[in-house]
């Protein structure tokens, strides 16, 4: 007889495990279906709105006034150039950065400091570099230029590359660096034809991955760059760039003005995601 | 006879060689070590930076700028109080969170415990890819997507639903007009969403195998084991990454500029348009004529820093001593 109440309890115990685990599985499922939802409509939409603006147009005419018909040429030169700055200062800056850390200061007490700070750094709002910038280039050269918005955009690189640097080197097998030593090359050689050469593929990777993150970047431009409505080749001066040509485009009124903003989302969306397509089959090359 | 020269000309060599070596090495070495002090001074030069530029505004309204919210950049008014902007920066950020946080951990215990592993990459490599998506893109899709439909469903549903209830009809305080801190704070969460779900997913990837078969073993279900198991080993890796991402949300710009109405006030409802640190900066800045205004810009900036500082070194120092524990 004391059995039976047992037995109840003990089968509804187990059922009750059993139906909060169903549930608990399904919520799981529902929110991947959530994320997976949400990259889909995102990428939806920029199909839908910015593909029909696509044509050799977007490419050959510059942004055009309210109302009427252009392309996005000064803008994706523009992009173009500040990328190409951007990433051509902060890219050596950022592997020498690493190098030190992986390689001479490895065991030095300063590397997890500057560790610590840089991965702060890869986090920081980029709005405040736009800030900093400001205050110490667009001031003192007397106006918004090209050459502030590239030195925003390498001071976003910096901390991408100095992090993938550092850890590509940090996994270059000492055996190898020990070989090259046994025949006497000094470090500076280990460095540069042993180290560098096995971590090749990883730190390409971290570029590429530099270069996917600051060609979307918007808030660091907005008072360094600026944003040019016409073509304009001088570092100087200001300039246009994707990101702002959209930010303007997007907010305003105008249906021509929308819909290139669409366009130029897509393109942006298209090449960053392109880039860290790049950078991840390069990483799985490279352990396979 | 002849040898003897021939052998010092080739010491001498050597000995020029190995100089030279030497020299190039010091010199690599110099270089390499010069960059990992730049990066090393670049923080305290931000905050430098950031100090000085809003000195003027601070040292005019004191201790009032982070508690009074009149922010008139009129050139005969010039008043500024970060109140409103300080207020919608954690607000936001806090919807984000709460709405971002169950739904990143759901698809972290999907990616290591539910998923089949032939999708386990697909799954992973394209929640990873919603964090590479610009900024300026979720703002966009935010204005012209997410916006008209949030302002139809808040309008015809959630105000008149919630209109009788004490707390929430202030709190969904109506009309909504699409843009708002709700808004904002829904992009934000969209955001966000991949790195808490990928942080999340690298962290129960350290849970030994042989803990989670053992709870198995004795018959616990997976919810069991992600409650008893995998959360209490990986909590502090998971809360540093939550804080990640939540430093994220504090700074993020674009996304939010679009979506929030930029108005500088303080509302109870979440529906009514207000401002954040971050979008008003990129709202003004470049047409902040009064030094005063761009000394107050500045000034939002540097409480901006200095709180994701507090949050990003936590989230930092919390992934450490869970980096350190996998590695023990």
């Amino acid at each position: 007889m004391s059995m039976q109440p047992d037995k109840v309890r003990l089968r509804s115990l187990s059922a009750r495990r059993r139906s909060a685990n169903v549930l608990f599985q399904s919520l799981c499922y529902i929110a991947t279906a959530l994320g997976l939802t949400a990259l889909f409509l995102i990428l939806g939409s920029l199909l839908h709105n910015g593909l029909g603006g696509v044509s050799l147009r977007v490419f050959t005419e510059n942004t055009p006034g309210p109302g009427s018909q252009g392309g996005l040429r000064n803008a994706i030169v523009g992009s173009a150039i500040m990328t190409v700055l951007g990433v051509c200062v902060g890219t050596p800056i950022g592997i020498l950065a690493g190098t030190f850390m992986a390689e001479y200061g490895r065991y030095n007490r300063v590397t997890p400091i500057v560790r610590f700070i840089n991965d702060i750094l890869l986090s920081a709002p980029s709005i405040i570099i736009g800030l900093f910038v400001y205050e110490l280039v667009v001031v003192p050269m007397g106006g918004f230029s090209a050459l502030a918005g590239s030195a925003a955009l390498a001071l976003i690189v910096i901390p991408v590359v100095v992090r993938t640097t550092e850890d590509m080197l940090l996994l270059v097998p000492n055996s190898l660096r020990e070989a090259a030593a046994s025949i006497g090359a000094p470090r500076s050689v280990i460095i540069r034809s042993v180290s560098y050469k096995a971590a090749q593929a990883g730190i390409v990777t971290g570029i590429l991955l530099a270069i996917a993150r600051v060609s979307g970047e918007t808030a660091p431009l907005l008072f360094t760059a600026l944003g040019n409505l016409n073509f304009s080749l001088d570092l100087k001066g200001p300039m246009a760039s994707l990101p702002l040509i959209i930010n303007q485009f997007a907010s305003s009124a105008y249906p021509e003005w929308q819909s290139l903003a669409w366009t130029g989302a897509l393109i942006v969306t298209a090449a960053v995601l392109l880039l860290s397509i790049a950078a991840r089959v390069l990483v799985s090359k490279r352990s396979d | 006879m002849v040898n003897i020269p021939m052998s010092s000309v080739s010491v001498g060599a050597r000995d020029l060689a190995i100089k030279r070596f030497a020299a190039s090495d010091a010199l690599f070495r110099l270089v390499t070590r010069s960059a990992a002090y730049l990066v090393l001074t670049l923080l305290g030069a931000f905050l430098v930076t950031l100090v000085i530029g809003s000195s003027l505004a601070l040292s005019t309204f004191g201790v009032g700028f982070f508690t009074t919210q009149s922010w008139n950049p009129n050139p005969d008014i010039l008043k500024f109080g970060a109140l409103a902007p300080i207020y919608g920066t954690l607000v936001t950020s806090a919807i984000a969170m709460a709405l971002a946080l169950p739904v990143g951990l759901g698809i972290a215990v999907f990616l290591t415990e539910l998923c089949p592993l032939s999708l386990r990459r697909a799954i992973g490599s394209a929640i990873e890819l919603l964090a590479g998506v610009p900024s300026i893109i979720y703002g966009m899709w935010g204005l012209f997507v997410l916006a008209p439909v949030l302002q139809n469903f808040e309008n015809n549903y959630l105000v008149p639903v919630v209109a009788d209830v004490p707390i929430l009809s202030s709190i969904f305080a109506g009309p909504s007009y699409g843009q708002g801190v709700l808004t904002a704070g829904i992009i934000l969460a969209i955001m966000v969403l991949p790195f808490i779900a990928a942080v999340s997913r690298d962290v129960f990837l350290t849970v030994p195998a042989v803990l989670k078969e053992a709870a198995f073993g004795l018959g616990a279900t997976t919810r069991e084991v992600v409650r008893k198991v995998v959360l209490p080993y990986s909590r502090v890796g998971v809360i540093g990454g939550a804080m990640l991402a939540l430093g994220r949300a504090l700074g993020e710009t674009m996304a939010v500029t679009f979506v929030i109405g930029n108005d500088p006030k303080v509302r109870a409802s979440l529906l009514a348009p207000g401002t954040t640190i971050s979008s008003s900066i990129a709202n003004e800045f470049a047409e902040a004529k009064e030094p005063m205004h761009s000394s107050a810009l500045v000034a939002l900036g540097l409480i901006l820093f200095v709180i994701t500082l507090i949050v990003l070194s936590a989230a930092r120092l919390m992934l450490a001593r869970m980096n350190q524990r996998a590695g023990a």
